[in-house]
């Protein structure tokens, strides 16, 4: 093989990013339309080499992942993936690093990981495949799950109070957070090359259906009946406004949100909130991410908030060069030989 | 009129510094151990203090130690027991009397013993003048008062002032052994560059404190140790944790490859994160991770990315990583992981030494999970096994874990420094090739390639899931999953092939050989050392392979009619020994957080060989 004969780039399809592994989720798994968006976008990332593609998973359903995109990855243990993919990120900041992980997983064992990677800004893009149920040890709530739901290890309701993976991101200082889902592919994609085109921790929570043990979860929210009432998508320099005849929209008053519907005659579009997903103050977000407290609220989904802040590998390789400026390449001889020594002759 | 003093010779004295834990006893242990070493003796210490970092003042607990042993011949050990003690207070003397030499020497601070300290110390009376260190050589001195005095004209407060104590008492210690203050007064214009006032009043106490001695007609001798005979080169003085860390930084150069150390603080290995955070302009990464798991998996993530990777801790740490070491094991990644042994279990004594993981080490993981584990056994071996451990990580793409302790973290020794083209180099290549690649092939030692993210053509999954042999897609074949766990044991028993015998001091065989492994190696030399002077038959053998051991191992053991084997836990090197090899091995076990005393060992080699010479 010859290096120096120059080769057009061939432009990749989703099928480049396909391995010849038998994809073993359960039939009708939210987890496949994740898989068919990350392969249909990736051909589009013009910037990232195939080569400098790396995986991270922990352990789940949505950790078997990597073993389906044909780019580099690392199924690693259970909690772990942000902290590996740290490592990765931290020793060659060339890579474009992408975990794929589950509630259970970066939630609750991960939790400590999680909150950290997104307070340092690793890069690191990360794909929240949100079920509200442990999947893989076959049904038990999850840190997401709905207070009140049966499961097997809550027969009688679950008494935990669910995080809120939006709000626990912001309040850990991620720099970009956004919301998609499983049933919406064409917003998804959105999502995913919003994130990769970030520079820092970039977490999507993709509300994901399971068939077998949670399944319809999100269907209050997402079935075609109801879907336009109760999801709010939010758009940059866009007012909030939702409802099948887009008559509906988030007013916010005293820091209090409400709904307000402009045919009633007392609201016009004019008394809506517009979003700004590049607001510096996580006020916004936090406000929007917290309206599904409350039942008469929609879900909002899109990025909630993305700015700009200086990445912990990024940091890194520049202290290193700083360093080296300031002081030389390091010399080992002259290190060994330093501090007080003394001759024996 | 002063009487000329007499100045006696001697071949070794151990000297223990005790104090308050702010008094500085560390920094006159240290200063003292620095100065000595320059002057070509040979010595080993043992810095001795408690978790607290500024335990209530006046209490037995509160009491910091510095001990070191020093002397014209070769040290082996900072000595069993103190011919010298240096009591800055009550509680110091109440704490390390049991460890002083009967007619041993005590220069004690008498201001420090007034009505609260004595009773913080649980004295009813001053010992100093209730008879009971009748026995001793006591010598009191106003070692505060007299600092007080000498500092009179500074602008420093009282509060300040007092704390130049002990460097009164470091410079009186100075011309006790006819030590030069030079190299201290060096070291305080440096440490104190910015703040002249401070460099004045500590300089002007340690004078005082010579002065002291010169003048004073409490003593009448000095004393005399000459240079011992070490081999000709240039030398400084090394702590474990120091030559670990360099160690480490060495194999960086030597392999070319950027090293990335993912760390949590821990007592006491943090060091070892310290000294390296420093080296950045050598390409150094280090991590200061959330937790003791997100040190080693974000190395183990450095691996995958083709850094030279590193992970550090102590015993609770080294249980936390348990899991993610089967995951290094499983997608065959090099890894370093140094665990700084302390006393255990749980939280255990976390500033005191013990040789107790060694069974964590060895077994501590879910699953057939062999690993390789080496062993440190001076401060200045630890330089060279860091190294080590990364060439038998490299070439046979796995974790090894080194242990060291905390009495080699901590204690020093004078050190030959070698030069960067002495030690070998770690060959490194990472797979290239798209066409013949395959994730899990083996090499003649059974290695996998290493093929780093990046590389076009390369692109691989690995992870924790059993992997097929060759191709490494997962797999659940029963088969294959028996065939890879006897690949995973037969590469690390292949090291065997890769590493020195295992060497025998004294005769190759007969009636007893002293078997250790790791920091004893000192005690256990000073006491076989000892009985053969005495004509004692007794050989000696140190493991710095723990697995796999050295393919002589067996072959030397049987060599003698029985195996002593002295180690600081309850008997992990023994039961190995004798699972392995079906040989009675002899215990010696004391569990202390000390390092063992080397006449305990002595007398238990007598004791074997029935008391008879």
């Amino acid at each position: 093989m010859a290096d120096n004969i120059e080769v057009k780039e061939v432009k990749l399809t989703a099928k480049d990013f396909a391995t010849d592994q038998d994809v073993r989720w359960c039939p009708g798994c939210g987890d496949y339309s994740i898989l068919a968006q990350v392969q249909r976008t990736f051909p589009d990332l013009i910037n990232i080499k195939k080569e400098n593609i790396v995986w991270v998973s922990g352990i789940g359903c949505s950790s078997r992942f990597p073993y389906y995109m044909d780019t580099y990855g690392f199924h690693g243990i259970h909690g772990r993936a942000p902290a590996i993919a740290t490592g990765v990120k931290a020793s060659n900041p060339g890579l474009s690093v992408w975990v794929a992980t589950g509630d259970g997983d970066l939630l609750s064992i991960g939790g400590n990981h999680f909150i950290h990677a997104c307070r340092k800004n690793i890069d690191l893009k990360v794909l929240l495949f949100n079920n509200k149920i442990y999947g893989l040890t076959k049904g038990q709530y999850s840190p997401t799950s709905d207070k009140g739901m049966k499961t097997k290890t809550s027969p009688y309701g679950s008494i935990d109070f669910p995080f809120n993976p939006v709000s626990l991101a912001l309040g850990s200082e991620a720099t970009f957070v956004a919301r998609t889902m499983d049933r919406d592919p064409k917003h998804m994609q959105q999502m995913l090359k919003r994130a990769a085109d970030h520079k820092g921790m970039a977490l999507i929570e993709i509300l994901q259906n399971c068939v077998i043990f949670n399944d319809g979860v999100f269907d209050g929210i997402s079935d075609k009946g109801v879907k336009d009432d109760m999801l709010l998508y939010i758009e940059h320099n866009k007012p909030l406004i939702f409802g099948k005849n887009k008559d509906k929209g988030i007013k916010v008053e005293n820091a209090t949100p409400s709904v307000i519907n402009f045919n009633e005659g007392t609201n016009s579009i004019n008394d809506v909130l517009v979003h700004d997903e590049f607001d510096k103050s996580p006020a916004r977000a936090t406000l929007l991410a917290h309206l599904t407290d409350s039942p008469e609220f929609p879900t909002p989904m899109g990025i909630f908030r993305q700015i700009s802040r200086p990445t912990l590998d990024g940091e890194m390789q520049a202290q290193i060069e700083a360093v080296t400026a300031m002081k030389g390449k390091g010399d080992l001889e002259k290190i060994l030989f330093s501090g007080n020594t003394w001759e024996v002759n | 009129m002063i009487k000329e003093k007499e100045l006696q010779n001697l071949t070794e004295v151990t000297v223990r510094f005790a104090g308050d834990s702010g008094d500085g006893m560390q920094l006159t242990g240290s200063q003292f151990s620095d100065t000595t070493a320059v002057l070509g003796n040979d010595l080993s210490t043992l810095p001795d203090y408690p978790a607290e970092i500024r335990a209530p003042q006046g209490t037995i607990y509160g009491v910091s130690g510095f001990q070191l042993h020093f002397g014209s011949m070769d040290v082996h050990t900072p000595g069993d027991i103190a011919d010298v003690l240096v009591a800055m207070n009550p509680a110091a003397i109440k704490k390390n009397l049991p460890e002083l030499k009967k007619g041993g020497m005590i220069i004690a601070n008498t201001d420090a013993f007034d009505a609260k300290n004595l009773k913080l110390a649980k004295y009813d009376t001053n010992p100093l003048e209730d008879n009971s260190l009748v026995g001793f050589e006591v010598y009191p001195v106003p070692i505060t008062s007299m600092t007080i005095k000498a500092l009179a004209d500074t602008k420093l407060s009282q509060k300040d002032i007092s704390r130049c104590k002990n460097f009164y008492a470091l410079g009186l210690m100075y011309w006790l052994y006819n030590r030069p203050v030079d190299q201290t007064i060096e070291w305080i214009k440096n440490k104190f560059k910015n703040k002249p006032e401070y460099i004045d009043a500590n300089s002007k106490a340690m004078l005082a404190g010579y002065n002291f001695g010169e003048n004073t007609e409490l003593f009448t001798v000095r004393y005399q140790i000459e240079a011992a005979q070490l081999p000709k080169g240039t030398y400084r003085s090394i702590s474990g944790n120091e030559a670990t860390a360099l160690g480490c930084l060495a194999a960086s150069v030597k392999s070319g490859l950027p090293l990335f150390l993912g760390s949590y603080p821990i007592t006491p290995a943090t060091e070892i994160l310290q000294y390296l955070s420093n080296y950045k302009n050598f390409g150094v990464k280090t991590l200061q991770a959330e937790d003791e798991i997100a040190g080693i998996t974000s190395a183990i993530g450095a691996a995958f990315a083709g850094s030279l990777a590193l992970t550090t801790t102590s015993g609770p740490g080294l249980a936390l990583k348990s899991e993610a070491l089967g995951l290094a094991l499983m997608t065959e990644l090099p890894l370093v992981i140094i665990n700084v042994q302390r006393g255990g279990p749980s939280t255990g004594l976390p500033t005191k030494t013990e040789q107790a993981d060694l069974l964590q080490a060895l077994y501590g993981r879910n699953g057939e999970s062999p690993l390789a584990v080496i062993a440190s056994s001076t401060p200045s071996d630890c330089f060279y096994m860091a190294i080590e451990a990364f060439r038998l990580a490299l070439k046979f793409m796995c974790p090894v874990i080194l242990l060291t302790d905390g009495y080699l973290a901590n204690g020093s020794e004078p050190w030959k420094i070698p030069h960067v083209n002495e030690l070998p180099d770690l060959p490194t290549k990472f797979w290239t090739d798209k066409n013949t690649f395959k994730p899990y092939l083996r090499d003649e030692v059974l290695s996998r390639p290493w093929a780093k993210p990046g590389t076009p053509g390369l692109e691989h999954r690995i992870g924790g899931l059993e992997k097929a042999n060759i191709t490494g897609t997962v797999s659940y074949d029963p088969d294959n999953h028996h065939e890879m766990i006897k690949l995973r044991d037969q590469k690390i028993k292949n090291m065997a092939l890769d590493i020195p015998d295992l060497e025998i001091f004294g005769e190759q065989e007969g009636e007893l050989l002293v078997l250790g492994w790791g920091g004893t190696y000192g005690s256990i030399t000073e006491a076989v050392l000892r009985c053969r002077a005495a004509g004692i038959k007794v050989s000696q053998a140190h493991l710095k392979y723990l697995n796999p051991m050295p393919k002589n191992t067996e072959k030397v053991l049987r060599s003698f009619k029985h195996v002593l084997i002295p180690e600081i836990n309850l008997g992990q090197l023994s039961k190995v020994i004798r699972a392995e090899f079906l040989i009675p091995a002899i215990q010696f076990n004391l569990v202390r957080g000390l390092p063992l005393r080397s006449g305990d060992i002595e007398e238990k080699i007598i004791d074997i060989l029935g008391g008879k010479l």
